[in-house]
């Protein structure tokens, strides 16, 4: 029999384990934590910016 | 179409299909069959977003916009790489870390039932009355041009995705997703190789063109409200759809959160934040060159073919070949002005440039002119007639330029993308009835394999919604639009509900749910008594929602407002 839902609660726990979830590594070289990830992001999302302003004045 | 092309089509449809559902079956679990078994990889998570995202108007409508109007569009992606940052170090840690199978269970778990139910039924009621259009869309084109029967090809192509959908679940809905993604871009990237070849000119030049026209201004800074894409109204519209679309609507939680690990999905979801803009650029950009390639060959006048040939024919034949003549003779014109144009600018002859592509313009505005001249007289033949052609663009330049068997690939292109998305949807829609509603109030205690039977019966039924949907489209003027209207009104306070639960803490479940009926209610009542754009309604929902939840919880100050623990779904 499949059990009902777990009284599952977000508890302060939940929101521990979420943070320590937050900081696990996440194995990629040079970019050892998640926020240089989202920084490579940002900066990839910056550089077409970037690329498509070029070219919108390039070619005008 | 010839032989070999539809080989190609059904061979790739009803191959990856099979396929998928022989992989994937003998899955009596119930987390196998709704999140897979949770195996997957970044890149098979980022395809799988990519895939849900991109329907098959994505591949035939865009490059019509780029022929259109440029690049100017690709802005609207701005705000995308943003929000899934957000999601993947807010949403996602939170929604894995409680194993829930569906977005809405979280908001039971962070508040209560009724939050949870209510979240769920604003999605099925959304997502349900949209499942049509994603197969609709692209049927009424590819019937038309093709010459296929409108109700057979929504029929046949919706029982192909009900059929694997429905027997293998999530693990397949992503398998096949992956191979349709390798035939869209085998099959986009070829088109545009062969674009590439059949220029008359070589690329610098044909940007040049391009770029002459109007056709590459890829980002506006300027702050003008009234224009239609800038780079802000893409960073902050794009941010709060994305953020909506992504960390809320479960056709796409569903794909993200069945990763094999949270890094897995994270990285998936990153995936998607750096390619999506460039995917999007490519596709307009070969738009762009879809219109350069037509300054050198004959456009038709109309690009949806099957509407001017009958006018020509018969309603309003002796105007419309008036119409053929002009649009023949400027665009003889046109193309002469463009060779010397390029010739001038080669042998680096600024002014003679500059002269010449002015009178290169004002030719093309002269075509407009006329092309118009005839929609006008298409429609006062016959007021029913749509004269926006865009649509035509891409698969026009497909069935008279592109060899036999690409033209089979390419329609498959189209299809891959109709299903994918399709399929997603479906997915998710039987995901949520079954475990928000069915497993959560209907039958409590059942086995797994239970489950999973009803999680088949009800897809099938979502299934068989979309498809009746499809089919009487034709009979809602403007279908689209009367989707885009209800998913507006009801995405505002969907995305409050999240942004409380993740962000206001110390909200509770009481003071959320009668705010989200209060706003909720709110929303309905201006959209009857005001005029403004649909679009205004996903910020009124949204702020009106965790504004009345804020001012609630201070009236309800009796509940356990610390937030520590929450009661549970």
């Amino acid at each position: 029999m499949k059990p009902q839902d777990p009284p599952t609660l977000i508890t302060s726990t939940v929101l521990e384990a979420v943070d320590k979830d937050e900081n696990q590594t996440t194995g990629l070289p040079w970019l050892a934590t998640w926020n240089s990830v989202y920084a490579l992001v940002l900066g990839c999302f910056a550089v077409w910016v970037g690329l498509l302003y070029v070219l919108s004045i390039v070619f005008l | 179409m010839s032989t070999l092309d539809f080989v190609i089509l059904i061979g790739t449809m009803v191959g990856i299909a099979v396929y998928g559902v022989w992989r994937t079956r003998g899955r009596r679990n119930l987390s196998t069959y709704l999140k897979g078994d949770q195996t997957l990889q970044w890149a098979g998570i980022g395809i799988s977003v990519m895939a849900t995202q991109a329907s098959a108007i994505t591949f035939i409508s865009t490059p019509g916009q780029g022929y259109e109007s440029g690049l100017g569009f690709v802005q609207n992606y701005f705000g995308m790489p943003l929000a899934l940052v957000l999601i993947s170090a807010v949403f996602l840690p939170m929604y894995r870390r409680l194993g829930v199978y569906t977005a809405y269970e979280f908001l039971g778990r962070r508040f209560n039932a009724q939050t949870r139910i209510l979240g769920a039924a604003l999605f099925l009621l959304q997502r349900g009355m949209a499942a049509g259009i994603t197969i609709y869309a692209p049927a009424i084109i590819l019937s038309t041009v093709l010459g296929w029967r409108l109700d057979l090809t929504i029929i046949l192509s919706g029982l192909v995705v009900i059929f694997y959908t429905v027997l293998g679940g999530s693990e397949a809905v992503s398998l096949t997703q992956k191979y349709q993604m390798a035939v869209i871009f085998f099959g986009m990237i070829t088109a545009f190789i062969i674009l590439l070849v059949k220029l008359p000119v070589n690329l610098t030049d044909a940007l040049t063109v391009a770029g002459g026209y109007q056709k590459l201004e890829a980002v506006d800074f300027s702050l003008d409200i009234h224009k239609r894409y800038t780079f802000w109204s893409g960073l902050l519209g794009g941010f709060f759809l994305s953020l909506s679309y992504f960390g809320t609507d479960q056709s796409q939680v569903q794909r993200y959160i069945s990763g094999a690990s949270l890094r897995e999905s994270r990285l998936g979801l990153m995936f998607n934040a750096v390619l999506k803009i460039p995917m999007q650029f490519f596709i307009l950009l070969l738009g762009a060159l879809v219109f350069v390639f037509y300054q050198f060959e004959q456009p038709p006048v109309f690009f949806n073919e099957t509407t001017w040939k009958p006018g020509v024919r018969e309603t309003a034949g002796e105007q419309l070949g008036s119409v053929e003549q002009q649009y023949a003779a400027i665009h003889q014109e046109k193309r002469s002005l463009i060779y010397a144009w390029l010739k001038a600018k080669n042998t680096g002859d600024h002014r003679a440039e500059m002269e010449i592509r002015s009178q290169a313009i004002a030719a093309l505005e002269r075509s407009h002119a006329v092309r118009e001249e005839g929609k006008a007289a298409l429609l006062a033949a016959d007021p029913a007639i749509r004269t926006n052609d865009s649509d035509y663009v891409f698969i026009t330049f497909v069935l008279h330029y592109l060899p036999h068997g690409m033209i089979g690939l390419l329609i498959a292109v189209f299809f891959a993308a109709a299903l994918s998305s399709k399929a997603a949807e479906l997915n998710a829609l039987g995901s949520t009835t079954t475990v928000d509603f069915y497993r959560h109030i209907v039958k409590k205690e059942a086995t797994d394999a239970h489950y999973v039977t009803a999680s088949k019966w009800f897809t099938f039924f979502w299934g068989l919604i979309a498809l009746a949907f499809a089919l009487f489209a034709n009979l809602v003027e403007n279908l689209i639009q009367a989707i885009n209207i209800v998913g507006s009104i009801f995405y505002g306070v969907v995305l409050a509900l999240f942004i409380t639960a993740f962000f206001l803490r110390w909200v509770g479940g009481k003071a959320i749910f009668w705010a989200a009926l209060a706003a909720q209610a709110l929303v309905f009542l201006l959209y009857f008594s005001l005029s403004i754009s649909y679009l205004w309604y996903n910020l009124i929902g949204c702020a009106v929602c965790v504004l009345f939840s804020l001012i609630l919880q201070s009236v309800f100050r009796s509940e356990n407002t610390l937030k520590k623990e929450f009661p549970s779904a």
